[in-house]
């Protein structure tokens, strides 16, 4: 009975494992093909191969880093990288200093319509970019902002400050009430309680939505590609799609190779803390 | 403490008993946040609706009033019309795929299992790739040439199969080998909800997981002795219990499906001829690119009912979860 239940869990998990991480393990092989190999297409495309379409155990020796090298190179991918560091950067400091006292007020201080406050706030992360982006790239334009990471560093904590807001009052949520008693008794202010013992041990959950809040930013499309219209000043999410992709020429070794870069990092930090995410996302409310 | 604020002049130690007073200090906390969020999605709000009943074009940001007459002229489109259906396809049928997927995935995933740190590292992968590169890797491995899908089905032996049964079904009259999955309608939305439907499913696996473990152990318990096993378990127990939360879920990937721009536009630009098109591309062609900004703000707008019947539903549920 025990190894039946073991077989029918590797039956249903693995065959979904391999439908959700098979375009980044296609991705992989892609980014290191020679253009021979790729453009052949009676060669097998999950792996190496060599001229006549066979594959070797020594299949790095069929492979290629000229496309990667390629876009560190000769494209603005580099840019494009740094450039999403630095407005995901801005934005990170922006929505910790506006979400961490709203959501330490709405989980502690606010009382009874704390929760409602909480909700709609929540809500207004629900409220689509491309419901705004029309009327938002009319005012970037007239704000002088237009085709610089100031327009995306003022807009996108529109999205960032509800959605951390949310998720640092479930975390604070989980702190439990007797030890900011215990120091407001000993003569600490409520700021000076905040500060000396919430802070501490809400640090987890801070780093959490530090994380979310950066990819947040990473994944963000429609602003960076309406807003930003010079090569220079877009974020990756933006400048692949428009730059890599010309017309019917793909270079897609090196578009591969842009894809994986910044997921592999981001994913591992996911990874790193899900679980922390789950607990502050259903902590809020949903309990 | 005491003899520090018994220090401070009169004026400033008022000041610092304000900030010991919970409505004070909680509204002093709180309104950065609303300001600025009322300055950034407020204000853009009511000016889309404005915008919406004006004649502005491409670089105005008012207009003159012309009442409804935007959204008459975008109903009257066809393409309006084709956008506003797609939209509808896309965000039910690729919620109903993530649904069964993540009711029986999650279910097995709260399971040990030799190997699980890998399994739920894969798993997790399209939810953390930024979805406008996701979908990069999508649009590669749908390539009109060079497609590993078309490869795979010709090796075996399955594509004279597939075709014949898109044209059994009339999904595609005239389809052929190899297959155009983003150059032919009906292909297209079938791939453009199986690529909504891939990237939505880690987040609603996650969340229907949380959803398990706040169910009480003493459930668990009084359903082993109840004979409740497999199966029934999982229809009579497991998933009503997790309901409440599966549905947050659900109602955030309706949101997220519905206003998606990126995986339409880099997967087909709305084409082949406009037969991919939905609502937030729409609106981008005709706010952005024929430079009506005040019949591009009406067609975002249609937006707006589906986004409030979610909001209350979230509301709803949110409210029940607690209660129970």
């Amino acid at each position: 009975m025990r190894w039946r239940e073991k077989g029918l869990t590797y039956a249903v998990v693995v065959p979904f494992a391999i439908f959700l991480a098979f375009p980044f393990y296609f991705a992989l092989v892609t980014m290191f093909k020679t253009n021979l190999d790729l453009a052949n297409v009676e060669h097998s495309p999950y792996v190496y191969n060599d001229l006549q379409g066979h594959f070797h155990w020594d299949f790095w020796n069929y492979a290629t880093t000229e496309h990667v090298r390629f876009l560190f190179e000769d494209t603005n991918y580099p840019t494009w990288l740094l450039n999403t560091l630095l407005v995901g950067a801005a934005v990170v400091a922006i929505t910790l200093l506006l979400a961490m006292p709203a959501g330490y007020a709405l989980a502690r201080l606010a009382g009874g319509w704390g929760q409602s406050a909480g909700v709609a706030i929540f809500l207004i992360y629900l409220v689509p970019p491309t419901l705004l982006f029309l009327p938002l790239s009319r005012l970037i334009t007239q704000l002088d902002l237009k085709d610089t990471l100031w327009s995306l560093i003022l807009i996108y904590p529109s999205f960032t400050v509800p959605f951390a807001t949310w998720l640092l009052m479930g975390f604070f949520k989980t702190i439990p009430q007797e030890l900011e008693d215990a120091a407001l008794i000993d003569g600490a202010s409520r700021l000076k309680a905040l500060y000396l013992i919430v802070l501490p041990i809400s640090l987890p959950g801070v780093l959490t939505v530090v994380i979310f809040a950066f990819s947040l930013c990473v994944n963000e499309f429609i602003y960076a590609f309406t807003f930003i219209s010079s090569s220079e000043q877009r974020t990756v999410s933006a400048g692949i799609p428009n730059d890599l992709i010309r017309g019917d020429v793909f270079f897609w070794q090196s578009l591969m190779a842009a894809v994986l870069i910044p997921t592999i990092p981001l994913a591992l930090l996911y990874n790193a803390f899900l679980d922390r995410f789950i607990k502050g996302f259903t902590g809020g409310a949903f309990r | 403490m005491e003899a520090e604020s018994a220090r401070l002049k009169p004026a400033e130690r008022r000041w610092q008993h304000a900030l010991e007073s919970r409505r004070v200090l909680a509204l002093l906390l709180i309104a950065p946040a609303v300001i600025f969020m009322a300055l950034v999605v407020g204000v853009p709000f009511v000016w889309a609706i404005y915008l919406s009943f004006t004649d502005a074009i491409g670089g105005s940001l008012t207009g003159h009033w012309v009442g409804f007459d935007n959204f008459a002229n975008a109903w009257q489109d066809d393409n309006f019309r084709r956008a506003l259906r797609n939209t509808l396809i896309f965000t039910f049928a690729s919620q109903a795929i993530v649904v069964v997927g993540a009711a029986v995935l999650s279910n097995f995933l709260v399971r040990d299992f030799r190997g699980k740190w890998i399994v739920r590292f894969l798993v997790v992968l399209p939810w953390a790739a930024p979805v406008v590169l996701s979908t990069i890797a999508w649009l590669w491995l749908l390539d009109s040439l060079y497609s590993v899908v078309n490869w795979t089905l010709a090796r075996l032996g399955l594509d004279d199969g597939l075709v014949w049964l898109l044209g059994a079904v009339h999904l595609e009259e005239d389809a052929s080998v190899p297959l155009q999955w983003l150059g032919r309608p009906n292909l297209a939305l079938i791939a453009i909800t199986v690529v909504h439907a891939w990237r939505i499913l880690p987040f609603a696996v996650v969340i229907f997981i949380a959803g398990r473990a706040s169910i009480p152990t003493e459930v668990e318990d009084a359903s082993k002795i109840d004979g409740a096993t497999g199966l029934k378990k999982l229809w009579y127990v497991d998933l009503p219990l997790q309901l409440p939360i599966a549905l947050v879920a659900v109602l955030f990937g309706i949101v997220f499906t519905a206003a998606d721009f990126a995986v339409v536009y880099i997967l087909t630009h709305g084409g082949p001829f406009n037969s991919t098109q939905v609502l937030p591309t729409w609106a981008y062609a005709i706010g952005i690119d024929s430079g009506s900004l005040g019949e591009g703000a009406a067609i975002s707008l249609f937006l707006f009912p589906l986004l409030v019947l979610v909001s209350v539903g979230m509301l709803f549920f949110a409210r029940r979860a607690q209660v129970s």
